[in-house]
């Protein structure tokens, strides 16, 4: 490993091609743990946001009128605004009326961190988009499919577990795959209010560096590497869990 | 959609109309906007109470507030005029004959449509020179051109895939029957393939029009003034209060729901009209 390293250390003496996320270990160590953390903001966001989507969708199919407008008005007021507005106005203006903890040196910091909002404010951006995916997947299953479950004597919950739900969520699959590849790309955002991504360290290094050139080219690579194997991983589930003879 | 089987296994999906936002009419949503935020100035001001609220002051700033958003406003349509200019082009290579020119309109789309935003963004800030030496002609490359230059990354990428996308939907019997007529390939494509086309990249476009809209802001991050950056200054000059910055946020996200819902509606409504039965 050292060889590598010190192999590019080399590179940076005979060409000025300077990489010191390779050859310096605390530049290394910054860019891994903003790699982690863009993979972990990802993951956590891509949790909640299905989530999300999942009540979002069951709540739009209730009785009640004021529950669908309200569920319909959350989804216009996300889908219709800047992301970076609104986490700007969920970590500044929601994150300032919070009450404030003791931490651990006797300061006063806000309940919530830079993590949880950038976390709260993608999950509800992508939840809002995911509401309108699963519920056309819901209406995508036939009545006698659910007339069918009802008739061998199904409950209610069973029915939607077992029978609308799984359905359901392979009809959407390409649909929500478009939109997680889009909330892997939003994280960047969190950058703003300096949740350590990858973007907040690679500007870290390439301040502390002067290396704007090597350090923008490698974060492109390192996205579209990310976006590559979550596509592709996607795409394998897809085919996994494919309905024999719907669709193409 | 069609089946494989003649058993019906599962009903073809319908994209669904979004309803009204809260069951409320544009012009409805207008007026509650306008009453909750010019009212209470209004009403302060005829009991003629020294002390500013929180919204008289949003109310002082907005007309600065709405100067940067005419700016982005200005910054999201260059940036699609030129990205449409390019991506057409992009997809028109993407559907080249030529092996070569597929394979590097493919990999260049991949490559932008792939690349987060606000990288790409930073991108054009950082690596274009602040000014052009032509000669003797000096260029001088403003933050704001740069930013244009790098939103229309983005958008160059996705109107490729549109206008590549558009041109597969159509049935190959479409050129068949244009080669049969003796059409040239360039002919074929400009009198019988592209103006087939327009219809359906019609909603993606405004799509993509309105998602660029809404990534305007990301400008303020590498330090154009737009909206976002005279908010965070405006907020600083009163003092940094925090009462402030939830009528102040909330003003500059109401701002751009005002544009970017109707022509969300807009969108929805043109997908219908121009929805393929088949």
């Amino acid at each position: 490993m050292d060889f590598i390293f010190e192999w590019f250390r080399a590179l940076y003496d005979e060409t000025g091609i300077n990489l010191p996320i390779l050859y310096d270990e605390y530049d290394r160590n910054r860019m891994i743990g903003g790699f982690f953390t863009t993979i972990r903001l990802s993951l956590v966001c891509l949790f909640f946001s299905v989530v999300i989507g999942v009540i979002g969708a069951w709540l739009q199919g209730s009785a009640f009128t004021w529950t669908r407008r309200i569920v319909n008005g959350y989804i216009q007021l996300f889908r219709n605004t800047p992301p970076l507005v609104q986490l700007y106005f969920f970590y500044f203006a929601i994150g300032t009326m919070l009450p404030t903890v003791q931490n651990d040196w006797g300061g006063q910091s806000p309940i919530l961190g830079s993590f949880a909002w950038a976390t709260i404010s993608l999950s509800f951006f992508a939840g809002a988009f995911n509401v309108e995916i699963f519920r056309s997947g819901i209406e995508a299953v036939p009545k006698s499919t659910v007339e069918a479950a009802e008739a061998l004597g199904f409950s209610k919950l069973q029915i939607y577990r077992d029978i609308t739900l799984p359905l359901a969520f392979r009809v959407v699959l390409p649909a929500l795959n478009n939109n997680l590849v889009n909330l892997l790309k939003t994280t960047t955002l969190a950058y703003a209010i300096a949740v350590p991504e990858m973007l907040y360290e690679a500007n870290q290094i390439w301040s502390d560096n002067v290396n704007v050139t090597e350090m923008m080219i490698f974060l492109l690579l390192a996205y579209f590497v990310l976006v590559g194997v979550l596509v592709s991983g996607m795409h394998r589930w897809e085919r996994a869990m494919r309905i024999p003879g719907f669709g193409g | 959609m069609r089946y494989k089987t003649d058993l019906p296994v599962m009903m073809p999906i319908t994209p669904r109309e979004p309803t009204p936002f809260i069951g409320l009419k544009p012009w409805q949503i207008l007026l509650i906007a306008l009453l909750a935020f010019v009212g209470p100035s209004f009403a302060f001001a005829q009991t003629g109470i020294p002390i500013l609220t929180p919204f008289a002051i949003l109310f002082d700033w907005a007309p600065l507030l709405l100067k940067g958003f005419i700016f982005n406003l200005v910054i999201s349509v260059s940036a699609m005029a030129l990205g449409t200019a390019l991506g057409a082009l992009l997809g028109l290579g993407q559907i080249s004959l030529s092996r070569v020119t597929r394979g590097f309109a493919w990999f260049v789309t991949q490559f932008f449509r792939n690349a987060p935003w606000l990288v790409l963004l930073f991108f054009a800030m950082f690596l274009l020179p602040f000014e052009l030496n032509l000669f003797v002609l000096k260029i001088p490359f403003p933050d704001w051109f740069k930013a244009i230059l790098g939103l229309s990354l983005p958008v160059m990428a996705n109107v490729s895939e549109i206008v590549r996308g558009a041109v597969k939907s159509l049935p190959s019997g479409q050129w068949e029957a244009a080669e049969s007529l003796a059409y040239t390939r360039r002919q074929t494509l400009w009198l019988i393939i592209l103006p087939q086309c327009v219809k359906r990249m019609l909603p993606p476009w405004m799509n993509l029009y309105s998602i660029l809209t809404m990534a305007t802001v990301l400008a303020s991050i590498v330090g154009v003034s737009e909206v976002m950056t005279l908010t965070g200054q405006a907020l600083a000059a009163e003092g940094g209060r925090p009462e402030l910055l939830a009528p102040f946020y909330g003003f500059v996200l109401l701002l751009f729901f005002a544009y970017c819902y109707p022509i969300a509606r807009f969108t929805v409504r043109l997908e219908r009209k121009f929805a393929v039965i088949d």
